[in-house]
């Protein structure tokens, strides 16, 4: 691309919107930068006028004292048992139903898809009411199966991955049937490993969304230090130590830092997720 | 842009000329053809309701049960425990007369009409700002993108010391301007404007990625044409890659609206609604009606009341696209 040769002016005109580019993401950092200073900071430090970026002293110990009072190891592993096994139900029923809804001809299957896109627009406040009474009725109050089995049948990834299969060509299904594959066959060793990528995507979004749910897990767990996964227990540790900033921003940190490392990981999927499809939001 | 009618999916495919089973030689020139443009209509099995079984029972029974049960509960008495008694329209005429509930519903409008434009201009700004050839324009995009994914709580707590007397931006004014900062979320004024300020910090980045890939789509031959014709940069946005980009507008527009709808974390933890119920919301009184004062039958009322709100904003949003939405680009 040959562009307009820039002259001096033009070029240093951008290099300040390129500045004012950096101090815009610089401004927009300050609270996670803010975030990591304070707990690092021994208590004393904490409100310093003006403020400081590094205390007297590096604190280290602000992190394990947090851990001490409330198991946020035992959070972690929590909301990665929830995450992790509600992710993968909603992978499974999402690649069959995405295939019946795309690869398979029967009778209503136009309707029951369309019922399964209007379940999209139920707001999930309209939800957890009912859905506690029936937790209630099952007496799956303040357990895991209540985090996890009520929303691993979004239909979200039978959208997505409908998608996906309406593009894969006819002649793939043709090969397999000729190599004597059946139905079951030719989905199993066909169509799902072509289905990687989007399921994927979809693996990241529903992880995050388990991780980070807050509402409900708040309704149907009542015992944070057993079940709790890390917004529930940050939430605890804030309403119990809220004036020790120092230990609630250690605790911030540890709460933010797997999805951090999970979005450094793989930022490619979730760009590619958010593009395609327009999932995530709040 | 998500939800769109696929193509093909009405058309009523070459019939299968032979049934399952006999096997054929190669794909047939008809066939092939009649697969360009059936878009996957796929086989006649009688797989088909088997494989959509377990998904479509969960959401039988995880999202249409719960759907028509809380209808049914919103019209009892229904307290967390014991019994539960018939009142007919009762949560919704006293939810109508209810000041408090007003309070919330307007509290939630507001939070609407501040967050959603704010959300838009920013994530739309730096979308076009951020083009290919800005240096590092990944990171960029990735830094924007953190605090949409790291848990709301996480944000929100970081954000309540921010705000605190003494916190980051009041200690930054006390040494710089010399002078106190408001209290930014002990002061009615400033509350909702505060939570919307944070709001808009942790969620503008997904819309900034689905405007900046909708802005990297549109003809570089198109803007180069009207550049040579003398148009002016700004000119070049509004009139070319605005409307170019109008579908994704709008489907963002549609999915930050809805979402902005169920604005809880934020006021839960930051204000708990207060002061007064300044900042309290529609999801907020669902939470508390239900879960603090055990009214499942007014939180269930309330959560309709919501639904519907959303449910009315988005049949206007799709009534009023015909006029700035093109989809023929």
């Amino acid at each position: 691309m040959a562009k307009r040769h820039r002259s001096g002016p033009g070029r240093i005109r951008q290099a300040i919107g390129y500045g004012i580019l950096c101090l815009i993401a610089l401004a927009f950092l300050s609270p996670l930068i803010y975030m990591l200073a304070t707990s690092l900071k021994p208590p004393a430090d904490v409100f310093s006028i003006p403020p400081t970026l590094i205390g007297s002293s590096i604190r280290w110990s602000n992190y394990s004292e947090a851990l001490t009072y409330m198991p946020f190891l035992k959070f972690m592993g929590n909301g990665l048992l929830v995450a992790v096994l509600g992710t993968a139900v909603n992978l499974i029923v999402a690649a069959l139903s995405g295939y019946a809804f795309s690869r398979q001809r029967w009778r209503g299957r136009n309707l029951v898809f369309m019922v399964f896109l209007a379940t999209l627009m139920i707001p999930q406040e309209v939800l957890v009411v009912p859905m506690f009474v029936m937790m209630q009725k099952m007496d799956w109050v303040n357990t895991f199966q209540a985090l996890i089995i009520p929303w691993a049948f979004t239909a979200l990834g039978a959208f997505l991955l409908r998608q996906f299969f309406m593009g894969v060509p006819q002649e793939l299904d043709d090969a397999a049937r000729v190599d004597g594959a059946g139905t079951i066959k030719t989905f199993l060793l066909v169509m799902v490993p072509l289905a990687k990528p989007t399921m994927a995507v979809l693996a990241v979004f529903s992880f995050i969304s388990y991780w980070n749910s807050f509402l409900w897990p708040l309704i149907v767990i009542n015992d944070v230090n057993d079940l709790g996964t890390i917004p529930l227990g940050l939430q605890m540790f804030f309403g119990q130590q809220g004036s020790q900033w120092h230990l609630v921003m250690a605790a911030s940190v540890i709460s933010m830092a797997p999805t951090f490392v999970l979005l450094v990981l793989l930022q490619k999927h979730l760009v590619k997720g958010i593009v395609t499809s327009g999932l995530g939001g709040r | 842009m998500a939800i769109q009618a696929s193509p093909g999916l009405k058309r009523s495919d070459a019939p299968d000329p032979e049934p399952d089973g006999q096997k054929r030689p190669a794909v047939s020139v008809r066939r092939r053809a009649a697969r360009k443009d059936s878009g996957g209509l796929g086989r006649q099995t009688a797989w088909g309701p088997f494989f959509a079984l377990p998904h479509g029972v969960g959401l039988a029974l995880f999202t249409l049960l719960p759907i028509g049960a809380s209808l049914w509960i919103s019209l009892h008495n229904w307290p967390m425990m014991g019994q539960q008694k018939w009142l007919g329209l009762g949560n919704y005429q006293h939810l109508l007369a209810d000041p408090i509930f007003g309070q919330v519903v307007l509290n939630t409008l507001l939070f609407v009409v501040l967050y959603v434009p704010m959300n838009l201009v920013v994530s739309l700004g730096l979308a076009a700002w951020l083009t290919p050839k800005i240096k590092g324009r990944h990171i960029f995009r990735i830094i924007f993108f953190i605090p949409a994914i790291t848990p709301v709580v996480a944000n929100v707590v970081v954000w309540r010391m921010l705000y605190q007397p003494g916190g980051l931006i009041d200690g930054l004014m006390q040494s710089t301007l010399g002078i106190h900062a408001p209290n930014f979320l002990g002061d009615e004024h400033w509350a909702m404007f505060s939570i919307v300020v944070m709001s808009v910090w942790q969620g503008f980045g997904y819309n900034m990625l689905i405007f900046s890939s909708a802005l990297d789509a549109v003809p570089e031959s198109l803007t180069e044409a009207a550049e040579l014709d003398g148009a002016r940069p700004w000119t070049v946005f509004y009139r070319i890659k605005l409307p170019m980009i109008s579908p994704s507008i709008f489907f963002a527009t549609m999915m930050t609206l809805i979402t902005s709808f169920q604005v809880f974390a934020q006021p839960f933890i930051m204000t708990k609604g207060g002061p007064g119920t300044s900042t309290s919301t529609i999801v907020l009184f669902i939470y508390n009606q239900g879960f603090q004062f055990h009214q499942l039958g007014m939180a269930s009322a309330a959560a309709w009341v919501l639904f519907v709100i959303i449910l009315g904003i988005t049949a206007v949003q799709f009534l009023g696209q015909k006029k700035w939405v093109h989809y023929d680009a």
